[in-house]
């Protein structure tokens, strides 16, 4: 089961509607609820990123009986440190995307907090992509 | 499988659809020209009776002749129903006409809302980490949860709620007086349908102490009927009444619960539309460090509820005229004889918990995960195809409902009008195959003779 979903810069209002449609997949799966809350929660932290520090992107997901994937790839400014990035509290957000609430340098850490497995690749000038993959059992 | 309180009368159903429409679940399909309603999705919140251009929808009540089977039968109240009296007829006088109907007792079941209220400070107290704690007050949101957010289950508190509270303090309290329990008949008059599942059906509990539910619209005609056939001057008997606290009088319309709650950040939403709304949003966590839910699926909670008479913005303001009253009565130290029950509080804070509220999704496709895949895959490649105007032809209510139902066969692909005329303009399907599946969902007797403009 494969579906993609467009992300466009600075769209706050839109925020989450890849990951409702993601949650109401995975409820008509019967996964179990506490499983389909850490893949919402970390989806729409990645939306919000591509919203918010990015220049919006797209974000595809593949389901199997198993185990969901997505990848939300971002098209720049990119992160120049990703391990220093990995961590609480530190974040490249630009100063108008702060004042707008954003960037407490939560995104990253509260992902990798929800999910089995996360990969951060970036190119600065170019995007970031995020891999994230949530076992179903 | 799940008791209702709202049916579809066959006799009556003139199968117009709004009902499907309207449905908040999307559990009602329409076939051989009548509604019918799933019961595995149904809430019991009442659209489809409030749309009903027919009177198709009924509410299943019990007969308020059943009180006669009693020797003490006791009306429970909720204080609603003195909302929709006119300003000129009192509160004692509709208490008093109620034992001219034959009620032994009568009691509003309000008089349990501080009860109910301290019994949800505590469990708030006891159990933060279950935050936000959403009441369990209005039964179609209990079950709303419970089939289309099951991740929320466990935030409803598994508390009784007033109704429960005061049927267990009636109880109590009658056979305290020595009257033997075979001899009390607790019957609860309700506003609205959800009520009547949740003591027919209860949620977290065996069985419900009450023993029959009269529909609230109903027995407003026959106190409304008794008062004007008594006229104004009968004397009453004098009744001996509990008075309801300002707080207790408020706390069935929106914010009632809310103002008086212990939690820092809460929220009082009520329309059903409103609640799925947030409900989207708290469960993607999109909304953080709320307390307590007070959700309500009427507009003006229970002033708006089905089975109210009178609009819901006069009934509503008529309970704030009485609350204020009650309120200067507090103010001047008169009080409020709802006090009473705090002989028996003890007791009932004891049993005012019950089990925790299950989840029953409807949104299931299949039990096993990779068979409901196949069957998404289905109707994905579908829905590329219905024509996604959700026109309601095929008897579902969306392109993706009929998708959906085709899939897990209660639908046929030949019901879609569209994909019906592709077959025909293809030779593959006759006109004479085309309008039994047309018949099929709406009758025979839609298609009539030719119309001259």
């Amino acid at each position: 089961m494969h579906q993609e979903y467009t992300v466009v810069e600075g769209d706050f209002v839109n925020a989450g509607k890849a990951s409702s449609s993601v949650k109401k997949t995975l409820k008509q799966l019967n996964v179990n609820p506490q499983v389909i809350k850490r893949v919402v929660v970390a989806l729409y932290e990645a939306e919000v990123n591509a919203i918010a520090h990015a220049y919006g992107g797209t974000v595809s997901v593949d389901i199997d009986a198993d185990k969901i994937r997505m990848v939300v790839a971002d098209k720049g400014p990119g992160i120049p440190d990703i391990a220093w990035a990995m961590e609480e509290g530190h974040s490249t957000a630009r100063p108008e995307v702060r004042d707008m609430g954003f960037g407490a340098g939560m995104g990253l850490p509260n992902m990798q907090k929800n999910v089995d497995h996360l990969n951060v690749t970036s190119e600065v000038g170019v995007g970031t992509t995020v891999e994230m993959e949530v076992k179903f059992v | 499988m799940f008791y209702h309180a709202l049916q579809v009368e066959d006799g009556r159903c003139i199968g117009c659809s709004r009902c499907m429409k309207i449905c908040p679940t999307e559990a009602i399909r329409i076939r051989g020209g009548k509604a019918s309603i799933q019961e595995h999705r149904c809430i019991d919140c009442g659209k489809c009776y409030e749309v009903c251009p027919a009177q198709a929808i009924t509410v299943a009540a019990d007969d308020f002749e059943a009180i006669h089977r009693y020797s003490h039968p006791v009306a429970l109240l909720p204080a609603v129903f003195m909302g929709q009296f006119p300003d000129d007829i009192s509160v004692s006088r509709v208490y008093a006409t109620l034992q001219e109907l034959g009620f032994a007792h009568v009691m509003e079941v309000e008089s349990a809302a501080s009860i109910f209220a301290d019994a949800k400070n505590k469990y708030a107290r006891e159990n933060p980490d279950r935050f936000p704690l959403i009441s369990s007050f209005c039964p179609a949101i209990v079950r709303l949860i419970q089939i289309k957010y099951p991740s929320l289950v466990e935030n409803i508190m598994p508390i009784k709620v007033p109704l429960d509270i005061s049927a267990m303090y009636a109880l109590a309290e009658l056979q305290s007086r020595g009257i033997p329990c075979e001899e009390i008949g607790l019957f609860y008059i309700t506003p609205c349908a959800a009520k009547i599942a949740a003591v027919k059906a209860p949620v977290g509990e065996e069985k419900s102490l009450i023993d029959g539910v009269i529909n609230m619209s109903l027995l407003y005609n026959r106190v409304y009927k008794k008062i004007k056939e008594l006229g104004k001057d009968y004397q009453y008997k004098p009744l001996s009444r509990q008075r309801l606290s300002a707080d207790a009088i408020l706390s069935t319309l929106t914010n009632g619960e809310r103002r008086i709650c212990a939690a820092k950040r809460s929220y009082a939403i009520d329309g059903i539309e409103n609640v799925m709304d947030f409900l989207d949003k708290l469960e993607n966590d999109e909304v953080e460090g709320i307390e307590f839910l007070e959700l309500r699926a009427c507009d003006q909670s229970c002033a708006g509820a089905l089975l109210s008479c009178d609009n819901r913005f006069l009934c509503g303001e008529r309970m704030y005229t009485r609350a204020r009253k009650a309120a200067e009565r507090e103010r001047n130290g008169e009080m409020s004889r709802d006090r009473e029950m705090d002989k028996f509080k003890s007791h009932l804070i004891e049993h005012s918990l019950v089990d925790e509220v299950q989840p029953r999704s409807m949104m299931v496709l299949d039990p096993d995960i990779s068979k409901a895949l196949a069957k998404m895959e289905k109707i994905e490649h579908m829905k590329e195809h219905l024509p996604q105007i959700d026109c309601g032809v095929c008897g579902a209510p969306t392109c993706e409902a009929f998708a959906t139902d085709v899939v897990c066969g209660q639908g046929d692909l030949h019901q879609c009008v569209f994909y019906r005329l592709h077959l025909e303009s293809k030779g593959k399907m006759t006109l004479g195959e085309g309008r039994s599946n047309m018949y099929a969902v709406w009758g025979d007797d839609r298609i009539s003779g030719e119309i001259e403009v």
